[in-house]
């Protein structure tokens, strides 16, 4: 089996985000960079079919080269080989789009990523590369096993789950719980510096949307302190109208 | 120019958030039509022209599969010449809307927050960094895909009628995806689509003492929700795991029980209109981020608080 799973290179979870270039550019200043939290768990998952099933296990990352310490850490938590597509990533498209270029005849039984990317939250690729590639897509799922050539899988839906039987190969956007964060240990980030991480250029894509200004939100007012319950009753009551 | 509306429903009732979308459609101008993938009342649905709606398009079959939602989506687009989809944010329109985009060689923004600007080309603002910021996005296709987020606009209620057809397209199923179950979260108000929610953290010691958290919950007609740590130690369902990984909500009233407010609790929940943190710590950082707040005990503010809502109503 074959499991290639594309990870986001992000902001830390507890970054502050800030602007710079009159508020045009993402300010990368004293930011930690990580595995993209969804994205960890597709790794996640993606290492423990291959320790249940036996599988190969291949990242995929469109990105600088700034972003390979964050493979490397996928390559220690037990991935086998990387690729990394040597472009900054522009939009949703320009990476469904390497990432099915890359994908196409590679032979994989499925692909995993995160349900979306924590910076730009979009939640698109997994249907663009589903469809580039005329595979079936599903997110957010929440489970995922294979049995013979389908994979039984949950997925979250507004008030509940739905369980499915989804043919191979596929596309999953993951989230928790579909497996335990893994930590890598000492002797897989030994392991991960001599693992292939391939390098390969980007192919064209036509800019679909742009991110011309970015603006921070409003500041909260400050919050209003109530002394006693009548008094936070009295506040919702008459001041939010909440009640 | 037309713009193409996918509504969903649950339990066979349309959605707020499908309604918002339509509002939105129509703030923008122009002949709404709506679409209904799957079975729906006709009398629900025609309920829509309240919204903005002109005309609302149904088209019956199962719609499991992503791919067979986005054909029949692009199909109706192409039939009705729509140059715009809109889709509130949803499971269902992540799965579809990137897959209309390939088909139709749209451009796509999700997490929208305003109407868009057409001084100059064509653009949104949306949220981006898990609403921790916003961005201006520029739109560079003719064909568009606006994902709106919850609370955006306000829904109008008084736009007209709207007449309910069924849209001649053909869908050939791929069967890729069948759906062999379903399972309703437990509560009697949705998470997602609560317009009150009650959470809890840490600061409540153990499941046994959520009774207090559900009582509360019962008098504002409120859904359970809760932080990252409770639902790790399983003290509380996963489906009701509020923050950045987890559940997503933007409820007219939010109230945080006994939680200190990590960066990442309060990505899931800053969209919210007014936030009420309750925690016996003062320097809780969930008090910066809330719009009131009271310092105490929550074993004896909460039931405190139910006392007194229960007398008001």
């Amino acid at each position: 089996m074959k499991i290639l799973v594309c990870i986001t290179h992000v902001p830390d979870t507890t970054s502050r985000i800030a602007f710079t270039d009159g508020d045009t550019k993402f300010d990368k200043n004293g930011v930690q960079y990580i595995i993209g939290p969804y994205d960890d768990y597709a790794i996640a998952r993606a290492v423990e079919l291959k320790e249940a099933n036996g599988a190969s296990v291949t990242v995929l990352n469109v990105g600088g080269v700034e972003t390979e310490p964050t493979i490397r850490k996928a390559l220690a938590i037990g991935a086998d080989d990387a690729i990394r597509v040597n472009a900054e990533p522009t939009d949703a498209l320009f990476v469904a789009r390497q990432i099915a270029h890359t994908a196409k005849d590679g032979g994989y039984d499925m692909i995993l990523m995160g349900r979306e990317s924590i910076d730009y939250n979009g939640g698109q690729v997994h249907a663009m590369v589903g469809e580039l590639l005329g595979m079936p897509s599903v997110s957010p799922v929440m489970k995922l096993d294979i049995e013979g050539n389908n994979a039984k899988m949950t997925r979250e839906i507004e008030g509940g789950k739905e369980f499915l039987e989804v043919e191979m190969p596929f596309v999953a956007g993951c989230q928790e719980p579909i497996a335990e964060w893994k930590i890598p240990n000492m002797r897989g980030i030994m392991t991960a510096r001599t693992k292939p991480l391939n390098v390969v250029e980007p192919v064209a894509s036509d800019g679909s949307v742009a991110y011309v200004k970015y603006q921070q939100p409003a500041p909260k007012a400050g919050v209003k302190m109530a002394q006693t319950v009548d008094q936070l009753v009295d506040m919702l009551k008459n001041e939010a109208k909440v009640l | 120019m037309a713009i193409l509306v996918v509504v969903e429903s649950l339990d066979g009732k349309l959605k707020k958030a499908s309604r918002e979308a339509v509002s939105y459609a129509a703030q923008m101008g122009g002949e709404v039509i709506a679409l209904s993938l799957g079975d729906t009342d006709q009398e629900e649905l025609a309920t829509l022209g309240a919204n903005g709606a002109g005309k609302v398009l149904t088209v019956a079959g199962n719609f499991a599969s992503s791919s067979d939602a986005a054909e029949a989506v692009s199909e109706v687009m192409k039939s009705v010449g729509a140059n715009v989809l809109v889709m509130a944010q949803s499971a269902k329109a992540d799965m579809i809307g990137g897959r209309v985009a390939i088909k139709q060689d749209a451009a796509m923004v999700s997490n929208v927050v305003s109407l868009p600007d057409t001084s100059n080309g064509f653009s949104v603002k949306a949220s981006i960094f898990s609403s921790k910021a916003f961005a201006q996005v520029e739109v560079r296709k003719d064909k568009k895909i606006l994902v709106v987020g919850k609370n955006v606009l306000e829904i109008k209620e008084d736009c007209g009628t709207a007449s309910v057809e069924s849209a001649s397209v053909n869908v050939s199923s791929d069967n890729k995806i069948k759906v062999t179950g379903q399972e309703k979260a437990t509560g009697d108000v949705l998470l997602p689509e609560a317009n009150i929610v009650v959470s809890g953290g840490r600061g409540l010691k153990g499941p046994e003492n959520w009774g207090m958290v559900e009582d509360l919950a019962k008098v504002l007609g409120a859904a359970t929700g809760c932080s990252k740590p409770v639902s790790d130690m399983d003290w509380r369902p996963h489906s009701e795991h509020v923050g950045q990984t987890g559940i997503k909500v933007a409820p007219t009233l939010y109230i945080a029980i006994g939680i200190s407010g990590a960066i990442q609790h309060l990505a899931g929940v800053n969209s919210s209109k007014y936030i009420v943190v309750i925690n016996k710590d003062e320097e809780a950082p969930f008090f910066k981020a809330a719009d009131f707040g009271i310092v105490g005990d929550a074993f004896e503010v909460v039931p405190k608080l139910t006392e007194a809502i229960k007398a008001l109503k």
